[in-house]
């Protein structure tokens, strides 16, 4: 399973919002904490271990 | 001190070489009487090779050290007629707890597989496995145990070794055709023949504490994640035999080893950790700092090296006394074929092959834990607490909890020695170069017995269905024992012909150290003559 790079999100902006809502009250070290379960929660709903590195090869900064 | 267990001296005694009577080359010096070298020697003997073992000290370990022990492990011992002993002497525990601040987020049970002859995991003091081992010993006539004798030079020739060994009678020279160091993490061995000893040395500091109490606490492993007791760190609690208990607190890379030593300091931790009202008493106490390390060849000419002399991992997983005895199952049989010259002498280059792969895959798994339980930076903490957060109500996250992996024996996948299978089986667990599955069997007179009490000293032809051909007139590397199934013994209950897929014609062969070979449905005599002599390195 390829990771999907075109978008799939009904309603980005629906999302998008949600998501920065959903940090408003928290301080940093919260947010961090709730970003480190997002991402836990998604990549076990993900599951396929090739998809997983293909993301997280994505995600990392790239060097410069 | 410790109340439970008196520590027996063993007297030294000179060796013949200092008495002035004739000696020859020893066909094996085992270096250290630990339960790597105590195994060796057992296991060489039950072959019947003559062993000399040589230990600078003359007692056993002080405090629980090892402690744990898992099932291939037991059923090593088992083969050499201690496996009993030792599973019954220790702990049997299946349940593991794990507590994150002052919750319990998980807990799992071992869930061992039944019909098996030994469990899963015992945990036993050290102290306790090496006098069993040591009296096993003593009783053989083959081996030759000499305590305050320590090996202070090294020299390789053409066809042996020579050891110089030092005695509180002055110095002797020993010389053997082979020679096994099992002389620990710090090999001295290992330092003498220039071999290096590569690795990772985590930054953090562990304290280790042997404590004797009457507590309620059932025989479970629990290990605690930043607990209010000690916060920030890492707590473990770990029962072993006659009211002793095994605590770890994780310390931190700042702590003062000397400080943290001293009794008042530890035992104010555990009163912090057990309330104030506990009444225990510190046996032994030890800091330590852990590192995952190996050589870079467990072969140097005639000298080999088994155990943590060959390999260092972190203690979670109990990877470290367990992988040294498996070592030693696979090197023993080797190296008594080499002695009997049934294989060539680059036989011994299968060990390093063998067991290199299993000493990385335990360093892997313990580097992992290690990981989990100490993080290296914020984000590895902030990961390790979602995991921990999560287990406590969602199921997903509990496999990612990593407090220390069951020890499991590692497959030697793509060993030179092992043949792959040309016909389809589905039995997972006894894939050419995994270990032999136990099974429960009955005997022809009505005896109940196991699978692997029956295997043969050297190889075995396991037979289900009809038995093949094998063509007598051909040239043999070595006999073949030959286990019928519905002959020799009954798979009454089903479980062998489950587990090694063998309802019908199958023909296992396995090696001396109960490792399966090769594989088929209806061999030819050639093909199981030709996967005899590459498991004894004739290619």
């Amino acid at each position: 399973m390829p990771l999907k790079l075109a978008p799939n999100i009904t309603d980005p902006d629906g999302f998008y919002q949600e998501l920065i809502d959903s940090q408003r009250d928290l301080d940093e070290q919260a947010a961090a904490l709730m970003n480190a379960r997002l991402v836990l929660l998604l990549a076990n709903h993900v599951g396929d271990r090739d998809t997983l590195s293909e993301a997280l090869r994505l995600a990392r900064p790239a060097a410069r | 001190m410790s109340q439970t267990f008196t520590p027996p001296h063993y007297a030294w005694r000179p060796a013949p070489e200092q008495t002035g009577g004739l000696v020859a080359t020893h066909p094996v010096i085992v270096i250290g009487a630990g339960p790597v070298g105590l195994t060796a020697a057992l296991d060489l003997a039950a072959r019947g090779v003559r062993v000399v073992v040589l230990d600078d000290n003359d007692t056993v370990s002080t405090g629980s050290r090892a402690l744990c022990y898992a099932k291939r492990t037991l059923e090593v011992w088992d083969r050499l007629g201690c496996g009993e002993a030792v599973a019954e002497a220790g702990v049997r525990w299946q349940v593991g707890k794990v507590y994150f601040r002052d919750e319990m987020v998980y807990r799992f049970d071992l869930l061992p597989e039944p019909d098996h002859k030994m469990p899963a995991m015992v945990n036993l003091q050290q102290y306790h496995l090496e006098q069993t081992l040591v009296e096993r010993c003593l009783a053989s006539d083959l081996i030759d145990l000499r305590w305050r004798h320590r090996v202070v030079s090294v020299e390789q020739e053409a066809g042996s070794v020579r050891l110089g060994v030092e005695t509180p009678d002055g110095t002797y020279l020993a010389q053997a055709s082979w020679v096994i160091a099992c002389d620990g993490a710090n090999s001295d061995t290992r330092a003498m023949v220039g071999a290096p000893f590569s690795g990772q040395a985590f930054q953090d500091r562990f304290l280790i504490a042997d404590v004797l109490m009457k507590a309620e606490f059932p025989t479970e492993r629990w290990f605690w994640f930043d607990p209010p007791f000690h916060p920030g760190q890492s707590a473990l609690l770990h029962k072993q035999r006659d009211n002793v208990w095994r605590i770890d607190f994780q310390l931190g890379w700042d702590a003062d080893p000397v400080e943290e030593r001293k009794p008042e300091r530890v035992e104010a931790r555990v009163r912090q950790m057990l309330g104030p009202d506990a009444d225990f008493e510190l046996e032994w106490v030890s800091i330590y700092q852990f590192a995952c390390r190996r050589i870079d060849r467990f072969r140097y000419g005639r000298m080999l090296f088994a155990g943590d002399s060959a390999h260092q991992v972190s203690p979670f997983g109990a990877r470290g006394a367990n992988s040294g005895v498996q070592d030693i199952d696979n090197l023993a049989w080797k190296l008594q074929c080499v002695l009997a010259g049934v294989a060539p002498e680059t036989l011994l280059d299968s060990y390093h092959d063998e067991r290199a792969l299993a000493a990385d895959d335990n360093i892997r798994n313990s580097t992992r834990s290690t990981d989990f339980i100490t993080p290296k930076n914020a984000s590895s903490r902030l990961f390790r607490d979602a995991v921990l957060g999560l287990a406590r109500d969602h199921a997903f996250a509990r496999p990612l909890v990593n407090s220390g992996r069951l020890s499991l024996p590692t497959r030697y996948a793509n060993s030179p020695l092992i043949t792959a299978d040309v016909d389809s089986f589905d039995a997972p667990s006894a894939m050419p170069g995994a270990p032999c599955p136990d099974a429960p069997v009955e005997l022809p007179d009505g005896r109940q017995g196991w699978l692997l009490e029956h295997l043969g000293a050297g190889f075995t032809l396991l037979v289900v269905g009809e038995d093949p051909a094998v063509d007598q007139s051909a040239a043999w590397p070595m006999p073949l024992a030959r286990l019928r199934v519905g002959h020799d013994f009954f798979d009454r209950a089903g479980v062998l012909a489950a587990r090694l897929d063998a309802h019908a014609q199958a023909v296992y062969l396995i090696r001396p150290d109960q490792f399966i070979a090769a594989r088929w449905r209806s061999p030819s005599s050639n093909q199981i003559r030709a996967a005899l002599a590459r498991s004894l390195g004739h290619h």
